[in-house]
């Protein structure tokens, strides 16, 4: 009995005085003083933590990236960038967060949902510093929190407008990455479009996984035969908001000489995509680059966008792109369907009807 | 690497100093070793490798990130110990990612639900993960012993199916409350105020007071194998399930006790960030923690104390690896390379420390033998 008494006691006190250990050593800031604010020219610096997949993830986070970019060349602000990987702690975000504010960075932009509480939690902490978080809003987050979100089921509607126009088997196809509430609008607005088109129109929907599987946006080999089934089943467009799986479903579908529609990103004008850019009729845009630059933007010229700000079809939140001209001949219809929709006339829903 | 290095002078001076110095040659062969691969990896992308590591060790030196290495040590040794609890059976429990994304949907449920004094509620709560981890694993149990089915798979595939179930109950009406959500996340109502754990505020921030469970759970599994006839079955079991089963263990009734209380222990994963910091299940909550749970479990020898100091190890490297991107253009991405090939180098050194041991056994076993032969013979000469 005694040994293990022992033991017992040795892994406690080693415990213990690890964890005295830690509140006694020098905080990590204390070394890190403001040095590099004075060398930006504009003295503003941006910090960006994206969502897993970071810079180069040809889709959402590539998106985001642009539009940091383009204030980094256009406005003269400083950055710092780091992603999320795969299975991290919300700890690891909130660390993400605060290392950004401690070194200076001011206002810290957040990329996607999951960085929801983490963003929530440090604003609380950190009143002086602006946040932003794209693709998410919650109900009791701080003032000094930014949402940029956008209105995908209106894209989503032109998006499949133009596949019930093209379609010739009219049997069309829509891939969600995963069964979230967020993708629900995309499938929403894309079967109001295209039945708005074709009544009688065939729409065939499958979720690549379920909450809280979130592979479904980075998983191509799931994305692809996803789209081989639904090409079986005969449908000839397919519309996948499925992040970078996204790309199997293009693959497939441009294996079978069909129309691919794309998302987040203009996927037809992307290198790794360029070889399936014939099959890609179109991509439903979501300009999270304009919302990025506009929102810098703002905070540079002093008066930042506060609670939060919606990008929607008529503030170019969202549109279709045009590379390839695949879709030139059915602009009008197009031109037809926004107007309805910025008018007013068009409401489109943003849940799926069932 | 960093990791505090294993200070163990009062075991020291009770055991063999030459069985100490080789079972901590593996460990220590392989961290340096990984370190090697890593240093290379990042030189041939054109990075100091000495700027990298300099970056991960000002940050897990700082009282920040300390506390956040413990926060996050404390959570990798339950998933740990959940898994060498089945390890020392020779009963490979890969389920363990399964067990606690059960539970922790369950407690997260229970507790938004249930609103008692604390005193009370937490033990509830904490009994709620043990007992929905337990019944889960305890599936796989029932599999081996009643159809013979290979533990190791019905754990992988009950891993998926969990993933499955969370998905059709943690849904708007049923697990999660009804909110008109347009966001891709989703989680349960939060938890009451009363099941809030205790915390301490340190210069480095909060540190969760669960780390006690965490210790009582070490010293448990401790006395439990050492300590307890169980605790010997299972070791028994673990060595030889025939010879066991021959010395009158009753192989079959270890087999789903230890499955049961090895889910039960990955219950108890989910509970420091649910009951410290989370507050409620959802869609962010970390995943994979069983998988890192038996790399740690390997890496700490499947020992309560080896366990302490893998999992310190490994919360320091994952803590650290988020500044490294922030602090000179690192990829984070090399501190899962030095896990990896950490765990695979463990597994190649214990083998040749393994070896190299037993063949020193031989040497002094045969020295004494002969030894002991000489003075026969010098006997046998003097009658």
């Amino acid at each position: 009995m005694r040994r293990s008494l022992k033991l017992a006691a040795v892994m406690l006190s080693g415990s213990l005085g690890i964890a005295s250990l830690a509140a006694c050593g020098a905080k990590s800031t204390d070394s890190t003083s403001a040095s590099a604010g004075a060398s930006g020219s504009s003295g503003i610096k941006v910090g960006m933590a994206y969502d897993i997949g970071g810079r180069g993830d040809q889709s959402f986070n590539d998106s985001a990236a642009r539009g940091l970019d383009k204030a980094k060349a256009e406005l003269g602000v400083q950055v710092n960038e780091a992603e999320a990987k795969t299975g991290e702690a919300e700890s690891d975000k909130e660390a993400r967060l605060k290392s950004l504010v401690t070194a200076g960075y001011n206002p810290v932009i957040a990329v996607g949902f999951v960085y929801q509480d983490a963003v929530n939690k440090v604003a609380k902490d950190n009143p002086n510093v602006k946040f932003a978080i794209i693709d998410s809003a919650s109900a009791d987050q701080p003032a000094n929190v930014t949402s940029l979100t956008f209105s995908e089921q209106e894209g989503s509607y032109l998006a499949g407008v133009a596949a019930a126009s093209k379609s010739k088997s009219h049997q069309i196809g829509f891939i969600g990455g995963v069964q979230s509430e967020l993708i629900k609008k995309f499938e929403a607005g894309y079967t109001a479009g295209a039945k708005s088109v074709d009544p009688n129109i065939v729409v065939d929907v499958t979720y690549l996984t379920t909450p809280p599987d979130f592979s479904g946006f980075n998983d191509p080999g799931k994305g692809k035969e996803a789209a081989q089934g639904q090409l079986d089943k005969g449908a000839d467009v397919i519309y996948a908001a499925a992040g970078s799986s996204g790309a199997g479903a293009i693959e497939a579908v441009s294996t079978a000489g069909k129309w691919a529609i794309g998302v987040d990103s203009d996927q037809a004008a992307q290198p790794a995509l360029a070889k399936y850019k014939d099959h890609i009729l179109t991509s439903m845009v979501k300009n999270v680059d304009t919302a990025v630059y506009t929102y810098i933007k703002s905070v540079k010229d002093g008066s930042p966008l506060t609670g939060v700000k919606n990008f929607d079809l008529s503030a170019q939140g969202v549109s279709l792109a045009t590379t390839g001209g695949h879709i030139d001949d059915i602009q009008s219809k197009l031109a037809d369907a926004q107007k309805a929709i910025t008018s007013g006339a068009t409401k489109v829903p943003t849940a799926p009807q069932s | 690497m960093t990791s505090p290095t294993p200070a163990k002078r009062p075991l020291g001076q009770r055991f063999d100093l030459e069985r100490i110095v080789l079972g901590l040659a593996a460990p220590v062969l392989a961290v340096l070793l990984s370190l090697v691969i890593c240093s290379l990896l990042l030189l041939s992308s054109g990075r100091d490798p000495f700027k990298a590591f300099d970056v991960m060790f000002t940050y897990g030196t700082a009282s920040d990130g300390q506390v956040q290495i413990i926060n996050k040590g404390v959570t990798y040794y339950l998933a740990a110990v959940a898994a060498a609890f089945g390890f020392r059976m020779n009963l490979f429990n890969i389920g363990v990612e399964g067990q606690y994304r059960i539970a922790a949907l369950f407690t997260a449920y229970i507790g938004s639900q249930i609103d008692l004094p604390a005193f009370i509620q937490i033990p509830l709560l904490l009994v709620t993960a043990m007992l929905a981890g337990g019944i889960w694993a305890s599936i796989a149990g029932v599999l081996k012993v009643y159809r013979g089915v290979s533990e190791v798979i019905s754990t992988i595939m009950l891993n998926a199916i969990s993933l499955a179930v969370v998905g059709l109950l943690l849904v708007p009406g049923i697990f999660a409350p009804k909110t008109g959500s347009s966001s891709n996340s989703i989680q349960t109502a939060p938890i009451s105020q009363s099941s809030h754990f205790f915390s301490i505020e340190t210069a480095g921030g909060t540190l969760w007071g669960f780390f006690i469970i965490a210790i009582l759970v070490g010293v448990g599994f401790q006395l439990t194998l050492n300590r307890t006839r169980f605790g010997f079955d299972l070791r028994a079991t673990g060595r030889s399930e025939s010879a066991a089963q021959a010395s009158g263990v009753n192989v079959k009734r270890m087999v789903l006790t230890s499955m049961a209380v090895s889910g039960a222990l990955a219950g108890l994963i989910g509970m420091p960030t649910l009951l410290q910091s989370s507050y409620t299940y959802g869609t962010s909550f970390q995943q994979g923690l069983g998988f890192t749970g038996i790399a740690i479990a390997l890496l700490g020898r499947n020992s309560p104390i080896g366990i302490v100091f893998s999992a310190l190890l490994f919360a320091f490297m994952d803590v650290t690896a988020v500044q490294l991107p922030l602090q000179g253009d690192f990829p984070q991405e090399i501190v899962a390379v030095m896990q990896g090939t950490i765990v695979i180098c463990v597994v190649v050194a214990y083998e040749l420390v393994r070896r190299y041991g037993l063949k020193r056994q031989q040497q002094k076993v045969g020295a004494e033998l002969a030894a002991q032969a000489a003075a026969a013979a010098n006997k046998e000469v003097a009658a």
